[in-house]
């Protein structure tokens, strides 16, 4: 069964290298644009029936690792490429292909004003991108996942950058770029020390020695600290998270496939996947479970002052990947794991219908909207499955995978970030209610705004609001069937989790009722009594500008002072060399007079210097 | 007599020739220099060629001599188209080789 899982895998892999290939080489098509698109959509199509029948063939049996050899040494070859199918990763192969798929399939309508031969670019982009997600969760080993690693990180700078005539994006881009390259930096690092202490990337080689107790355990801190370093980068974990708010401005889509369901939690998956690595190095695993609590909270914090609908999802991504990070520093990978699947679903279904929303009122701003589940019932309530999921309400994709987060930390022993998830979870049912009440019931913010697109909003067409209902009977599939059959789990959750879960959850969601439906809790008295916080998580707790102090700071005067020894010190040596130069060609000219007896005067007195030197010679 | 007369004259013709070639002014003065030279190395050839035997010299000297004749028909026609731009055959008014 296992051998047939292996094609299938492959092409799941290589249909969208291929679209995407064919899509940037071919101009005429890339111009065209819709063909583009649907050429793309299909491949993608296939990859994902690839996927699942892949998923299928491999289902229960051992894991297929195929390898040939890339780059040849001596002894075996340096290096493998190749995939490495097992249940873990072709899960997540399912994942990548649905979201990818449905994603391509909504932006054909979001973005059908834009220009063709932008569009073309766009599907090029999101074919690459799909086949370098793929590559990373079906990487056998580590060279071959930073490449792809790498080649998501690309893509998502470009797509972030899509209208990369507007300045925002453009910076938003490069903003994304340079932090989860900071966080590369160490994967790197962390992935070449890996190879120097063991002599291999191969990840079942790897686990195989780590099994068999045979990697040194001397200095292996410091490979699992900077493997979590790459995984920080690309997971948005304090304090590289600040550049996950600001990709928003990149196409919704964009935001949902890459910045919620896929890229982002290439992290978290890489440390899933080499969780049996971490288990070795205990200091290490307690910093991801506490930054991770803690980028939980401070994310959610941040969800609440938000008013723009896309910086909200975007914070509670960020706090979502706390919540992940921290079932694995707790030691439960599985818990993470499982947290990833289902938020991949609902986050990418929040982000679509926030999509929709901004299509039909051309706005961000949650006070520009209001009153829009009368206008697209649909969208309303896709939204609020969404909302439920996250939330963690029983019956709904979140709830069982945030139960086994918070059962994992516990279980850990982690008591103060198990408080601290905790409160992140009331707080996520609050700021993700705010947005439901605010957008899609009560009153428009400002009254007056008659004329205002918003008043014309209605629910988006088919291929929209298609996606959208598929993922949300995805989540509601995914909450029933985890809320009968309890998830397998792999340590003893306390038998109160589900009661204090479920209550924090409904009373965060009675807050923001209160707060924005009934007006009960005055909003400003609200935010008066925080004042102090919200007036920090305002300006991002200043992080934004610490970034920038270290930036300006550090790195500019480093630079002036490295431009400063190449202009004086190196230029200056050449310089002076050339300036010798020139001086000494200068005088040599003057001893050509251009007469022709002064050169036979010189050749006489050569040809006697000659006969003088054979003289003396003899 | 012997070889050495016979090199000791060329070497006095080539030295006369050089000295011609390096002091004379006129442009013709030159070309008579660079003639004496080639002369006394005709001597030379047609020396070595009589006291060593083998007529390879003598022939080698037939060449030379019909080369320096194109010579001096190629020197003479630059020194007229000398005079004819500079109105002067004086080789002292040209510094054309200056770079």
């Amino acid at each position: 069964m296992t051998r047939n899982a292996v094609p299938l895998v492959l092409t799941a892999l290589l249909l969208p290298a291929a679209a995407a290939f064919v899509i940037g080489v071919v101009p005429p098509l890339r111009r065209s644009g819709r063909v583009a698109a649907w050429f793309s959509i299909a491949c993608m199509a296939g990859a994902f029936v690839s996927a699942i029948l892949g998923w299928a063939a491999l289902d229960g049996a051992t894991p297929v690792h195929v390898v040939w050899p890339w780059l040849p040494s001596a002894n075996g070859p340096f290096a493998t490429v190749g995939i490495f199918a097992d249940a873990q990763s072709t899960t997540m192969l399912l994942l990548v292909t649905l979201v990818a798929l449905l994603v391509q399939i909504y932006s054909t309508t979001y973005l059908h004003d834009e220009p063709s031969p932008a569009l073309g670019r766009y599907y090029a982009l999101q074919s690459l991108f799909a086949f370098s997600m793929m590559g990373v969760v079906l990487a056998p080993n580590l060279l071959q996942l930073f490449i792809c690693w790498e080649l998501v990180g690309v893509c998502s700078c470009l797509l972030i950058g899509y209208w990369y005539t507007k300045p925002e994006a453009a910076r938003a881009a490069l903003k994304a770029f340079w932090m989860t390259k900071l966080g590369d930096v160490g994967l790197l690092i962390g992935i070449v020390l890996l190879h120097r202490a063991t002599g291999t990337f191969d990840l079942l080689e790897l686990r195989a020695m780590a099994a068999a107790g045979g990697i040194p355990i001397d200095g292996l801190a410091l490979i699992t600290f900077c493997l979590y370093m790459g995984a920080a980068g690309k997971s948005a974990q304090f304090p590289l998270h600040v550049w996950l708010p600001d990709a928003m401005e990149g196409p919704t889509p964009v935001s949902a496939l890459i910045h919620a369901a896929t890229m982002v939690t290439a992290g978290v998956y890489l440390l899933a996947r080499t969780d049996w690595l971490f288990a070795l190095t205990p200091g290490v695993l307690a910093i991801v479970a506490w930054n991770g609590a803690f980028t939980a909270l401070l994310a959610a914090i941040l969800a609440c002052v938000q008013t723009d609908i896309k910086r909200v999802l975007a914070y509670s991504t960020v706090s979502q990947l706390g919540y992940m990070m921290a079932a694995i520093g707790a030691g439960v990978a599985g818990a993470g794991f499982l947290h990833l699947l289902t938020h991949g679903v609902f986050k990418a279904l929040l982000f679509l219908g926030a999509g929709a929303v901004i299509h039909a009122v051309h706005s961000n701003e949650i006070t520009d909207m209001g009153g829009l589940a009368k206008k697209m019932p649909q969208t309303a309530i896709v939204f609020l499955v969404g909302t439920l999921s996250l939330a963690g309400v029983p019956l709904f994709a979140g709830f069982a995978s945030k139960e086994e987060v918070l059962g994992a930390v516990w279980h850990g022993g982690f008591t103060v970030p198990f408080a601290m998830l905790l409160f992140a979870a009331f707080l996520t049912a609050f700021y993700m209610f705010r947005v439901v009440f605010l957008a899609f019931f009560g009153t428009k913010g400002h009254e007056g705004g008659e004329g205002h697109e918003g008043a014309h909003a209605h629910d988006a067409p088919l291929l929209m609001t298609g996606p959208l209902w598929v993922l949300a009977l995805l989540a509601v599939t995914i909450g029933i069937y985890f809320t009968v059959n309890e998830p397998w789990h792999e340590f003893e959750a306390p038998h109160w989790l589900t009661y204090v879960a479920v209550t924090v959850a409904l009373s965060g969601i009675l807050l923001a009722y209160l707060t924005y439906q009934r007006r009960a809790i005055s909003a400003d008295a609200l935010a008066a009594a925080f004042a102090p916080i919200r007036t920090a998580a305002r300006r991002n707790f200043w992080l934004d500008d610490v970034f920038l102090g270290i930036y300006r700071g550090v790195l500019l005067t480093f630079a002036r002072l490295v431009g400063w020894i190449d202009r004086y010190l190196v230029d200056g040596v050449l310089n002076v060399v050339s300036a010798w130069t020139l001086d000494a060609g200068d005088r040599l000219r003057r001893i050509q007079t251009g007469k022709v007896q002064d050169y036979v005067w010189a050749v006489g007195l050569g040809l006697l210097a000659l006969m003088a030197w054979i003289g003396v010679a003899w | 007599m012997g070889l050495q007369a016979y090199l000791t004259l060329a070497a006095v013709v080539f030295c006369l020739g050089l000295f011609g070639t390096v002091t004379r002014r006129n442009t013709i003065g030159i070309l008579l220099g660079i003639e004496l030279m080639l002369n006394a190395v005709n001597i030379n050839l047609v020396a070595f060629s009589r006291f060593h035997g083998g007529d390879a010299g003598m022939v080698f000297t037939l060449f030379a001599i019909c080369i320096t004749v194109a010579e001096v028909a190629l020197g003479l026609a630059i020194v007229i188209l000398l005079f004819r731009l500079r109105r002067t055959a004086s080789a002292d008014h040209v510094d054309w080789l200056k770079g």
